[in-house]
């Protein structure tokens, strides 16, 4: 193991978001703080309680979700991506570095960074609600499988693109709306029943119900299909990460 | 001497195209200088992407110190420095952070007297607490350089380094690769200037579409390939070379005043003699004579015209 090599991209993976510290942090808890205003004052307090759950607290874990899994696809796509644009990645393939452990060092970042945004969210959160999260441990483990794959499929994203369109493409039509449809503000049967089998094959909806599980015990969908899905996920990230590996699809010539 | 790297039966072909390396075999010295000459597209690139792990090889082998780049490519690469061909460099990062980040990539600890040391050498200093992007590009070129001495590798490619390098670089730049053979690295570069290839290299290989014509010691293709050129200058000015010293493929120049005849010093006979004779025979008095030796620079493209 090159663990230098592997903490040399993480440190800089990580200095490079300090270099841009408004961008990378500023901005998803502003935006976070707008959505609570306006869903959870707003129209909130028009709301009826979800399942003895207010609709102010009921958001929470949607929008912790909502905010980590962009940030995880963000960072991650255009952590490797801009290496690739300016042409520095000769420098990690010609390093004794395993694929392996570059892609740790640019995951390793990714995740931290949207871990932690995702905690500053939920410690935001506390300023317009008061929440007592049920199972705070598997909350942190749900947090973090969930940074992890999707910094995963960020990288992914960011070694299949080709120009700064492609890199933006996948995240803005087809992960922003399944993140914003997957129940953040909603539950599923809040839904019209031909909309509500249509939503469950929105894989998002898995995991934002098993996030809310771990803050409320309840969700839409039992926890143990949201647990076996996120591995699912996970572990599928992985397989086309190793594919990448084995074929040297576009990372080597 | 001992072999460095060597280069087995390589085959590269990109895509479905036309191999762009094509059964290359060649073998570099430790502590040579070697050069690689080539035109546009000959592969030269690609040869070095294969040796350093940025193209994956088709078919062949490739050993650094004896072992494989394949199978033992943390060994491999740990001791092999590379200035690519194109500058490739993050614009907002400070000097000194961009080549310690370098260095780390590599799996070495930490060394900030080296790097001092490293950064004066390649006079940058001064510079080393500026960002990249405020360097002129002659600079970013020596950035590149200290990127890849970082690690203290024992092999240096340098994908033409002074392309689009002032004159005093240039010098720079051939100044610095002269340390570093002195310090026992082992340089392997390419370049399109052939005075450059005639002022550094121990050996000079050539190659063109994807194939290495021939590798040599730099002095003894210059004096194999080396054909002289005679000037002779004549009293009388000539509208056309007289039938009789056809034979010597003779050609007028300055408006008839002269001409030049090309001659091997290779071989046994230069002819210089009887093509004298002849002329003295015919009447043709000469008034000065002059002999040039051929640059490097035409042997190379007499090699890649044959
Ligand atoms: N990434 C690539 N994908 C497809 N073809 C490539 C790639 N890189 C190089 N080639 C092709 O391989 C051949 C050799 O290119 P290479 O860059 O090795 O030449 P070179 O000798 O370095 O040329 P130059 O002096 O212009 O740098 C060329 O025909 C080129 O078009
Ligand atoms: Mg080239």
């Amino acid at each position: 193991m090159n663990l230098r090599g592997i903490r040399a991209i993480y440190i800089y993976e990580m200095n490079r978001s300090f270099r841009t510290l408004i961008q990378s942090l500023v901005s998803p808890v502003l935006s976070t703080i707008l959505y609570f205003i306006v869903f959870g004052a707003a129209i909130g307090s028009r709301m009826e309680n979800i399942s003895n759950v207010s609709y102010g607290e009921f958001i929470v874990p949607g929008l912790i979700m909502l905010t980590v899994q962009m940030q995880s696809v963000n960072n991650a796509s255009f952590g490797i991506y801009f290496p690739k644009f300016i042409g520095t990645t000769y420098e990690l393939l010609s390093a004794p570095l395993s694929f392996v452990e570059i892609v740790i060092g640019y995951v390793g970042a990714a995740t931290t960074k949207a871990f932690s945004i995702g905690l500053i969210i939920l410690a935001t959160s506390y300023l317009f609600v008061n929440i007592e999260i049920m199972h705070p441990f598997f909350m942190i483990f749900f947090l973090l499988l969930t940074c992890i794959t999707f910094s995963l499929l960020g990288f992914i994203i960011g070694i299949v693109s080709d120009n700064f369109e492609q890199l933006n493409i996948v995240p803005m039509l087809i992960i922003t709306p399944l993140v914003f449809l997957g129940g953040s503000f909603y539950t599923i049967d809040m839904l019209p029943v031909f909309w509500q089998n249509f939503a469950l094959l929105n894989p998002i909806v898995y995991l934002i119900s098993g996030f809310r599980w771990a803050f409320f015990g309840i969700g839409d969908v039992p926890i143990i299909t949201s647990v076996i899905f996120i591995l699912l996920f996970t572990s599928s990230c992985v397989g086309v990460i190793w594919y990448i590996f084995k074929t040297g699809y576009r990372i080597k010539n | 001497m001992s072999v460095i790297i060597s280069v087995e039966n390589l085959v590269k072909v990109y895509g479905n195209e036309f191999p762009a390396v094509k059964n290359l075999n060649l073998n570099i010295n430790k502590g040579e200088i070697i050069a690689l000459l080539g035109p546009n597209g000959a592969g030269k690139t690609t040869l070095i992407s294969t040796i350093c792990g940025l193209a994956s090889i088709t078919s062949g082998t490739i050993k650094v110190n004896n072992l494989d780049v394949i199978k033992d490519y943390r060994k491999t690469r740990e001791i092999i420095g590379l200035v690519p061909q194109e500058l490739a460099l993050e614009p907002f990062e400070k000097v000194m952070n961009a080549v310690r980040f370098s260095r780390r990539l590599f799996g070495k600890k930490d060394d900030n007297v080296y790097l001092d040391k490293l950064l004066t050498k390649l006079q940058l200093f001064e510079k080393k607490n500026n960002i990249i992007k405020s360097l002129s590009g002659g600079m970013k070129r020596r950035v590149m350089i200290a990127k890849a001495l970082s690690h203290n590798p024992q092999i240096l490619f340098l994908d033409e380094p002074t392309a689009g390098v002032d004159v005093e670089l240039r010098k720079d730049m051939w100044n610095i690769i002269k340390e570093l053979k002195a310090e026992g690295v082992t340089i392997i570069l390419t370049t399109h200037y052939i005075e450059e290839a005639e002022m550094i290299a121990d050996r000079i290989g050539i190659i063109n579409k994807g194939e290495l014509l021939l590798v040599e010691e730099k002095n003894k293709l210059i004096k194999r390939m080396s054909v002289k050129t005679l000037k002779i200058k004549l009293k009388k000015t000539l509208t056309q070379i007289p039938k009789k010293l056809n034979k010597y493929n003779l050609k007028l120049i300055d408006e008839g005043n002269s001409f030049h005849y090309f001659y091997n010093t290779s071989k046994e006979k230069t002819g210089i003699t009887s093509l004298l004779y002849d002329m003295n025979e015919i009447g043709i008095n000469l008034f000065d004579i002059q002999t040039e030796e051929t640059s490097l620079e035409e042997i190379f493209v007499k090699i890649i015209k044959d």
